[in-house]
């Protein structure tokens, strides 16, 4: 399988292919991608000579230009394809079908994959996309348990990619305004989500609040680790509980079920956190590497190695597994 | 303008489902959307009052759309679709997946829950058939504007949400069932409990959100009273009302009598929060800061 990751800037551009990343996936610095956060990503300098870098490597480079076109504004969209294709990127990761239409009407020898943000979460619809725009891979949802995906892929040509480790999202991705409700700022329109820009912390009587948008959604204790205070991960109540209603401050780790998302006809294993450094993503990218070369190897994967990395300590499998809904 | 009648987004019981849309026939409103938007464990529960009500409401002058899931992963989801696409009703796609099932040259609608946010998505809609778009609740005003100039030269209507608590996510998690500590799939339909979804708040116990099965809403109810003439300006087609348990009819008539000009926008505010004194309103996803905003509050 081939392992799909990520970069926030050229240097962890370099370091993810150093490690091992059979492919890399990144953006340009503007609204176009979903991870729009100050101080990441890429100007159209940095796109081509790290491109370069990358092939000279024999890594594969993936340009995410994923978030919805403002109406009125399509032209800076439209701007990001065809940069992408002048910079040589192997593909470019699209959720909106009117930029879907457009490059494959402008851009035809231009790979296409659909971003996990159009959540295409059977195979009807990733058919569907691979009619109609010719797109190759489909990044499913993090809706799907490990059965559904293998029964997309049995009903399938087009390659299917997944996400196995990092932030995950709760919602069907791209169908949340959650952020956008408490914030203004939205992942579709604005590519942030839960902003760093709309967060407080507020310490009273030994307890520490962690506010967005100035609604209370984590509450500790002096000296007790907060939780960034992401909405759908945030501490909430409903008549009588008190709890994280939606989802607790856990992240995704899927490594245990590699094995099983090969079996499925998986193509690729997506590790999300483009904003993460440099060193996280050399470590994250060397030990997923391994684990794949095991596996194809026939040989037994390292367990657990990935623990440590995970954000607040706490992982889950999330929906690959039923239980999980 | 229009009025369009949303999909009921709650699992309402049988009866009350069926006595809520022979009402509609009734009601100040041109469209009505009905069918199962959120949850398809739902729907054996009323499927076979649908026709009838579609029956009742076309013999009272009304257009009448089924919709389809805002999510469809299960095999079981994906048949439903493909029998939808045969009833001879219009259909509203709230999930790209309907799609598949249109034989190309269908005229269809778009729901507020397909990500239509510019003219490339708009006119590859319409080409594809798209009559009439209801545009997703987040986008401000500058974008409605610009959709509904560019639909028109497609001849498709732009609707916007007008009034109800807002759809703002979809998951294949079901948090009435989280709340319960019941797996999805022995969930006891809990969602039942909660015509109008669960209230949610933040540990300041200030009102945010509303659960609704595998759908979370907002606390706040949106409502366009103070930005008809805006929208209207803009060149919207149609408002959408959701569907709420309470006091229905009456909201309606208030929109109804907004349209027509024959109230001003304050008395129809006024007589609204009369109506429904507990719901919180706002219109921040139109022109505010943020989706909660409420023009009223921060103008007075």
């Amino acid at each position: 399988m081939e392992i799909v990751c990520p970069a926030g800037t050229p240097a962890a551009l370099r370091a993810a292919v150093k490690a091992g990343a059979h492919t890399v996936y990144c953006g340009f610095a503007d609204e176009t991608n979903a991870r729009n956060f100050p101080g990441l990503n890429f100007d159209r300098d940095e796109m081509r000579d790290s491109i370069a870098f990358a092939h000279d490597h024999g890594a594969k480079v993936l340009i995410a230009i994923n978030t919805y076109p403002r109406a009125g504004d399509e032209a800076l969209w439209h701007r990001a394809v065809a940069d992408a294709a002048k910079c040589r990127a192997d593909a470019v990761i699209l959720a909106d079908i009117g930029l879907l239409a457009f490059a494959h009407q402008n851009f035809p020898e231009l790979r296409r994959h659909l971003s996990v943000q159009a959540a295409a979460a059977n195979a009807d619809i990733v058919n569907f996309y691979g009619r109609t725009f010719g797109v190759k891979r489909v990044v499913l949802p993090r809706v799907l348990t490990v059965p559904e995906i293998a029964a997309i892929n049995a009903e399938t040509e087009v390659e299917t990619e997944v996400f196995v480790f990092g932030g995950l999202c709760v919602m069907a991705e791209g169908r949340c305004s959650l952020s956008s409700y408490a914030t203004g700022k939205s992942p579709n329109m604005n590519g942030v989500c839960s902003p760093a820009s709309h967060v407080e912390y507020h310490e009273q009587d030994g307890q520490l609040d962690a506010r967005l948008g100035g609604y209370t959604i984590h509450r500790v204790g002096k000296g007790e680790p907060a939780p960034y205070p992401t909405l759908c991960k945030g501490c909430f109540s409903a008549g009588s509980k008190t709890g994280h209603l939606f989802e607790d401050p856990v992240s995704l780790n899927a490594e245990a079920l590699m094995p099983q998302l090969q079996k499925a006809g998986v193509t690729a294993l997506k590790i999300e956190g483009r904003q993460r450094s440099v060193s996280y993503v050399s470590q994250v990218v060397r030990n997923f590497r391994a684990a794949v070369d095991a596996l194809d190897a026939g040989r037994a994967m390292p367990e657990g190695m990935l623990v440590r990395l995970s954000e607040g300590q706490a992982n889950t499998t999330g929906a690959y597994r039923k239980t999980w809904r | 303008m229009e009025l369009t009648v949303g999909a009921v987004q709650f699992f309402w019981k049988p009866e009350f489902w069926a006595q809520f849309h022979a009402d509609l026939a009734d009601a100040p409103v041109d469209r009505v959307v009905l069918g199962e938007l959120v949850c398809s464990k739902r729907l054996p529960f009323y499927q076979d009052l649908i026709p009838e009500a579609v029956a009742t409401l076309q013999a009272a002058g009304k257009e009448v759309v089924l919709t389809s899931l805002a999510l469809i992963t299960l095999r079981r989801e994906r048949k439903l679709m493909a029998e939808l696409a045969e009833m001879g009703v219009e259909i509203e796609i709230n999930d790209l997946t309907a799609l598949a099932y249109l034989p190309e040259g269908t005229a269809f609608s778009v729901g507020p829950l397909v990500n239509a946010y510019n003219e490339g998505t708009l006119a590859w809609l319409a080409a594809r058939g798209a009559t009439r778009i209801s545009l997703p609740p987040e986008l401000p005003l500058g974008s409605i504007r610009v959709l509904a100039q560019a639909a028109k030269a497609l001849g498709v209507q732009i609707e916007v949400w007008g009034h109800g608590r807002l759809p703002l996510a979809i998951s294949g998690r079901c948090y009435h069932s989280r709340l319960y500590g019941r797996p999805k799939d022995n969930c006891q339909y809990a969602c039942e409990e909660d015509p109008d979804g669960r209230p949610v708040e933040t540990l300041d116990q200030q009102p945010f959100l509303a659960i609704n099965g595998v759908q979370t809403l907002s606390d706040t109810h949106a409502c366009t009273l103070n930005q008809i003439d805006a929208l209207r300006d803009a060149g919207v087609a149609a408002l959408r009302l959701s569907p709420q348990s309470q006091r229905f009819a009456d909201l309606c008539r208030i929109y109804r009598a907004m349209l027509e000009g024959s109230v001003a926008p304050e008395a129809a505010i006024a007589q609204l929060t009369a109506l429904t004194p507990e719901v919180r309103l706002s219109d921040g996803f139109i022109d505010g800061a943020r989706g909660v905003a409420w023009s009223v509050e921060s103008t007075a």
